[in-house]
């Protein structure tokens, strides 16, 4: 499958990538609004991590076997057969957070939005690239398909 | 510390509707313009601090922030203009001589944009050059004076050895620019980008990291006044050898790469301790006449086995002319002559701003003059020194020059906004920088692209240029003077450029 990998070497930690994360994870999806009116404020699914001059963009990795889907009890967490993304099936999720627990990449948040559900990169579900991709302005991100 | 009477240069509108805090200014901002309140969650600018490079303007992702001019007025005084006042309050509070980057920025008269080209009606006709072919490529290298055939029972026998030459698919390449005056991705995309241009550039001072070793048949190798990073392999490496000379921005002085950009890589490959200054004599300290140029020449040649032209590169100067002839006698192939308006990483302000000729000028004498003392095929020329576009090349090459080196053009290709401020070591497009932090700003996979895009484009136009004027290939334009004409020269200018005035036939 189609994966988001990261050149760390060209990371800039600009942090776009979270800013339109946030955007198209938004209500409205209009940068402006999504960060001055709509409260609470969406969440971005990528963090940025950084150590020095090494930052890389950290996202879902959609992991093969993924920890996740084992360990959630109500099965809402579930790839989806279309693009193989690891998608939260928010109806089903009770918000016991198992998932958050497992994640040996720390890619899953709290949905503070009140919900029970948690937030984490979907791909970008219904665009042909995800957003980080298309607005990193160094190309450190791509998407694309890898042998594994 | 007293009170600093510079007033900013720069203004930052921060339009407060648009601004959401998101920071990315003031992550990418290397001079700490903008910082982050977190109690108001609210994004200031500290804009005297501001050198204009619009990095932030660039990135912020809700165009809410403009750089404009400060506004601030002093009483208009024709003599006593805002910059001779500030450049008298700089060196009051420092006592240093005032620094620079980039090309010369007075306003001294633009030849190329006084000259004209020509295009042919009725009596002559133009070319199609989406048609019809059109031939770019140039060869820089000794000719010989004859060429001498036999004649077998086979038929014709070329006698007469050709001395190594280059080849480039188009009349431009990249300036001298060195490894440590800018960082290891803007030299990689530069030698990448030479590469599939069909192209050469230049290692400049920096001697020639290992893993740009693979790009040797694109690379030419400077030998300048300090010998950073020569040694055999060096030499063996490029395709060509340059000796430096002299550079447009700063002739008659040396170089001064200070200590911080001196990183364990740029030490390695210049073959000098970390973080030391590396300074370059202002002469050769074993070149006091063209004899001893011809030795260096003769000593490089002996080193490369007669395998590579050898080039020279001078500042044009007064007596640019006469030189260029010394050079020539000396042994020089190529002949590099980088004008008055030429960049430089860094260089004392008041030698860029008022030492040197322009280049349109220099081409056409030296051209002249070879040509009149007859070796003017014994070297070709190549025109460096602010080359904007394509009508500068192919004005450039009309005036005499074979080909163009473009340095300030390939570096605004890679995100340079002239901001002149290289010699600081904090260029937030991570061109003229060491600062890790910076320098990965620079993705050599976008910037071979830009580059290359931008050859194509001059290309293209310059051979859309050519096919108007009814020339097939870009040799028959070199030195073919009679396809420019002046407007608003006096009659010395065009004497000298070697141009009728526009409107004469």
């Amino acid at each position: 499958m189609k994966r988001i990998y990261v050149n760390e070497e060209y990371c800039i930690g600009c942090r776009l990538c979270e800013i339109h994360c946030l955007v198209q994870h938004s209500r409205s999806k209009k940068i402006i609004k999504a960060f001055k009116e709509e409260i609470p404020r969406a969440l971005p699914r990528v963090l940025v991590e950084e150590e020095g001059p090494l930052s890389f963009a950290m996202q879902c990795r959609h992991c093969a076997e993924a920890p996740c889907i084992e360990a959630c009890i109500t099965e809402a967490m579930h790839r989806d057969d279309l693009t193989g993304a690891i998608l939260c099936d928010e109806e089903r999720c009770v918000g016991c957070w198992m998932c958050i627990m497992v994640c040996p990449f720390r890619a899953i948040r709290r949905n503070i939005e009140g919900r029970k559900a948690i937030s984490k990169c979907d791909l970008c579900y219904g665009e042909e690239t995800p957003v980080c991709v298309t607005h990193c302005p160094n190309e450190a991100l791509v998407y694309e398909e890898r042998e594994a | 510390m007293a009170l600093s009477w510079l007033p900013p240069e720069f203004r930052i509108d921060r339009d407060e509707e648009r601004c959401i805090a998101c920071q990315v200014c003031v992550r990418q901002c290397a001079n700490d313009v903008h910082l982050y309140d977190e109690e108001e969650d609210r994004v200031y600018s500290e804009e005297s601090r501001c050198v204009g490079c619009h990095r932030c303007v660039t990135l912020c992702p809700t165009q809410a922030l403009t750089v404009r001019r400060h506004p601030l007025d002093f009483r208009p005084n024709a003599n006593w203009t805002p910059q001779a006042i500030t450049d008298v309050f700089k060196q009051a509070e420092t006592g240093g001589v005032l620094l620079t980057g980039m090309g010369c920025d007075r306003p001294y008269p633009i030849y190329f944009d006084h000259l004209l080209l020509n295009a042919s009606q009725v009596t002559n006709p133009s070319i199609d050059p989406l048609r019809e072919p059109m031939e770019l490529r140039t060869y820089l290298g000794r000719k010989p004076d004859r060429v001498e055939v036999v004649l077998t029972a086979q038929g014709v026998e070329v006698k007469t050895k050709l001395a190594s030459q280059l080849t480039l698919e188009t009349p431009i390449l990249f300036s001298a620019m060195s490894y440590g005056s800018i960082s290891y991705n803007a030299c990689r995309s530069l030698a990448r980008a030479a590469r599939e241009c069909g192209i050469l550039y230049n290692t400049g001072e920096g001697g020639l990291h290992r893993s740009l070793y693979e790009y040797g048949p694109h690379t030419i190798a400077q030998v300048a006044s300090g010998r950073f990073g020569v040694h055999p392999e060096y030499l063996q490496a490029a395709a060509a050898l340059e000796i430096k000379i002299g550079q447009g921005a700063k002739p008659g002085i040396g170089g001064h790469l200070p200590g911080e950009k001196v990183s364990a890589e740029v030490s390695q490959t210049r073959m000098i301790p970390q973080g030391t200054d590396a300074l370059s004599p202002a002469p050769h300290h074993d070149i006091y006449s063209i004899e001893d140029l011809r030795q260096l020449i003769y000593a490089l040649k002996e080193a490369t086995n007669y395998t590579k032209p050898v080039s020279v590169k001078i500042a044009a100067v007064h007596n640019v002319a006469p030189i260029a002839s010394g050079m020539v006698r000396a042994g020089a192939d190529i002949i590099a002559i980088d004008g008055l308006r030429g960049g430089t990483g860094a260089a004392p302000t008041v030698i860029r701003n008022n030492v040197g000729i322009p280049i349109e000028l220099a081409i056409a004498a030296v051209d002249e003059r070879l040509r009149a003392e007859g070796i003017r095929n014994q070297a070709s020329i190549l025109a460096a020194g602010s080359i904007r576009n394509s009508a500068d090349v192919i004005k450039a090459i009309a005036l005499g020059a074979d080909a163009v080196y473009i340095g300030t053009a390939a570096l605004v290709a890679l995100g340079c906004h002239l901001c002149q401020k290289c010699y600081t070591g904090k260029c937030n497009w991570g061109i003229a920088t060491q600062d890790p932090y910076l320098t990965k700003r620079l993705n050599p996979t976008i910037g071979t692209r830009r580059l290359t895009h931008l050859i194509r484009a001059w290309s293209l136009e310059i051979k859309e240029m050519l096919g108007g004027m009814g020339i097939n290939a870009i040799e028959s334009l070199q030195g073919n003077r009679d396809h420019l004409r002046g407007v608003g020269l006096n009659e010395v200018e065009l004497r000298t450029l070697g141009v009728k005035a526009a409107g004469e036939a």
